[in-house]
């Protein structure tokens, strides 16, 4: 309905920020992963159902980003804990649902199959797709903020400005790891504290990281994107010989900054993402972003059969929770004690009661977000680290690790 | 001077030492600031010709501004040096909505500075900014 008022609506909205973006045209767009189904007040759902009533529909392929609560999350956050806020989302995901949107979810979309490709222009407003859409998968996006999310997802058109453009995407910050021994960026723990250094340093540069092992993956680089998104607003990063758009460091740096990534750092990221020292512990919270099936599978031969003491949460998608059911891994989890909600995130209000104390997380973006808005002391760890703490009850140290302080 | 969303608008000012965030750093219920970082925490929006020179970035910060507008506790106009889209489109938002308005705009450094240092200000369509016309 090109006539309708959601439609006008929406190429409003589009043309109102190609405006402030000093965008020349608009371009088509392939797909889109939304955040205004992420419930912050009714303003969200009187949004949607404005565009319901006025008959909008979806040009392009909309994925859903975290809901604040899910009837399917297991009680996590039962309606009597903030009944607006829980009503709420529960409403605004039937409401998105009913748009058209595919109910994906989840933070970490990219895990899933029929994604975009290379070169693809899209619109993410979640911030670690934003960066690994942008990083890892070459695809091309800004950060699309609530309401132009799905604006741009109605009438399938972007501004054409910012990192939709060539010239918008070369690296203006090089972080050199050739100062790092190569063990230890084979640990997961690595990726995120780097991800909290270039974060930390780049603000809103854009980084080139260079000296990472070619076999770098998609979970190491899914916490780099996170941890660099979340302490610095990281939209896109480049690793030379890994990410699609640096073969090699020439290919996307000329001249800027450079820094040698140092022991220190990485030391100085573990100090300031924990709150609380070693010690007893209350619970485990894993997942930020969504945990992904490989996550998974380390996971249960670190778990080797054992049970944890603590509460323990993995946050996942519902897609990734059909594959672990597939598996039988998801009855292997729950045996052990740990609880696998999907749809949300743990770090948000309102409060996971059982998440409450001492708790011990792998993810940077975790460990930044809760204390302020869960009020919890965080320990930060490796993934052995985190699942060996929650099997004692107590905060285990990897004395293989270089973090020993 | 940029007009990010238009209006008309008039109130005492408030100048913000700091960039703020409309979500997780502001409480549209009431309409104060709440980010216990922030140097005006506690400081209440409403009715204020809201100073800054940027927004803090959230990619929920639309909503918050729509549903201070909703409840009537938001800002009735802000004035900025650094464009916002996220401002422009929570304001756009809300007035297609519910039909208020909150305008939102971009002035020079300059400009701002002479601006901050009126008690009251005036917002009109076009973007102009003047004293209150209450005391002209």
């Amino acid at each position: 309905m090109r006539d309708g008022k959601a439609y006008r609506l929406a190429m409003q909205l589009v043309e109102q920020a190609a405006s402030i973006m000093q965008a020349p045209r608009l371009i088509p767009i392939s797909f889109a992963h939304i955040d205004a189904c992420f419930y912050t007040g009714q303003s969200h759902l009187d949004f949607v159902r404005f565009l319901l009533e006025h008959s909008a529909k979806l040009s392009v392929p909309t994925w859903t980003n975290n809901s604040v609560a899910s009837p399917d999350d297991g009680g996590l956050r039962p309606e009597y804990s903030d009944p607006e806020m829980v009503r709420g989302a529960h409403k605004l995901m039937t409401l998105y649902a009913e748009l058209g949107c595919k109910p994906t979810w989840t933070c970490a979309p990219y895990q899933l199959a029929g994604g975009p490709r290379f070169g693809d222009h899209i619109a993410v407003g979640e911030s670690n797709a934003v960066a690994f859409y942008n990083s890892v998968v070459g695809a091309r996006t800004n950060k699309y903020g609530d309401y132009l999310d799905v604006a741009c997802a109605i009438t399938g058109l972007a501004p054409f400005a910012g990192l939709h453009t060539d010239e918008s995407r070369r690296a203006d910050i090089h972080f050199l790891c050739a100062g790092i021994p190569d063990e230890w960026k084979r640990q997961d723990i690595f990726f995120h504290l780097l991800g909290h250094v270039i974060g930390r340093k780049a603000g809103r540069r854009i980084p080139v990281i260079s000296s990472l092992p070619k076999e770098t993956g998609r979970d190491q680089l899914k916490a780099l994107c996170a941890a660099g998104a979340a302490s610095g607003g990281i939209e896109l990063l480049h690793v030379t010989g890994v990410t699609p758009e640096a073969p090699a460091l020439e290919s996307v740096f000329k001249t800027g900054e450079k820094i040698e990534i140092t022991a220190e750092h990485l030391q100085a990221a573990h100090r300031e993402l924990s709150t609380v020292r070693d010690g007893p512990l209350d619970a485990v919270a894993l997942g930020t972003p969504h945990f992904s099936l490989s996550e998974f599978s380390e996971l249960i031969k670190l778990l080797a059969g054992r049970k944890v003491k603590t509460a323990a949460y993995i946050s996942t998608s519902r897609g990734i929770r059909e594959m672990l059911k597939a598996k039988g891994w998801l009855k292997t989890l729950q045996d052990a004690g740990i609880t696998i909600p999907v749809d949300v995130c743990t770090y948000y209000s309102p409060k996971v009661q059982a998440l409450k104390g001492r708790v011990m997380t792998n993810a940077a973006k975790w460990a930044y977000y809760a204390p302020g808005m869960l009020g919890v002391e965080v320990c930060f760890g490796s993934l052995k680290e985190c699942v060996e703490s929650a099997v004692r009850g107590e905060v285990w140290r990897d004395s293989s690790l270089w973090l020993q302080t | 001077m940029t007009v990010l969303h238009p209006g008309i608008a008039q109130g005492p000012v408030l100048l913000l030492d700091e960039p703020l965030s409309f979500w997780g750093a502001f409480d549209p219920r009431h309409g104060t600031i709440i980010d216990i970082h922030h140097p005006q925490k506690g400081a209440g929006l409403k009715g204020k010709i809201l100073m800054m020179l940027e927004s803090r970035g959230s990619g929920s910060a639309p909503g918050g501004l729509a549903e201070a507008i909703r409840l009537g506790t938001a800002p009735a106009g802000i004035i900025l040096v650094q464009p916002d889209i996220n401002l422009a489109i929570g304001a756009a938002v809300a007035e297609t909505l519910y039909g208020k308005s909150c305008p939102v705009l971009a002035v020079a450094a300059p400009d701002f500075l002479e601006l901050s240092k009126a008690a009251y200000l005036h917002i009109s369509h076009d973007g102009t900014v003047g004293p209150s016309l209450d005391d002209a």
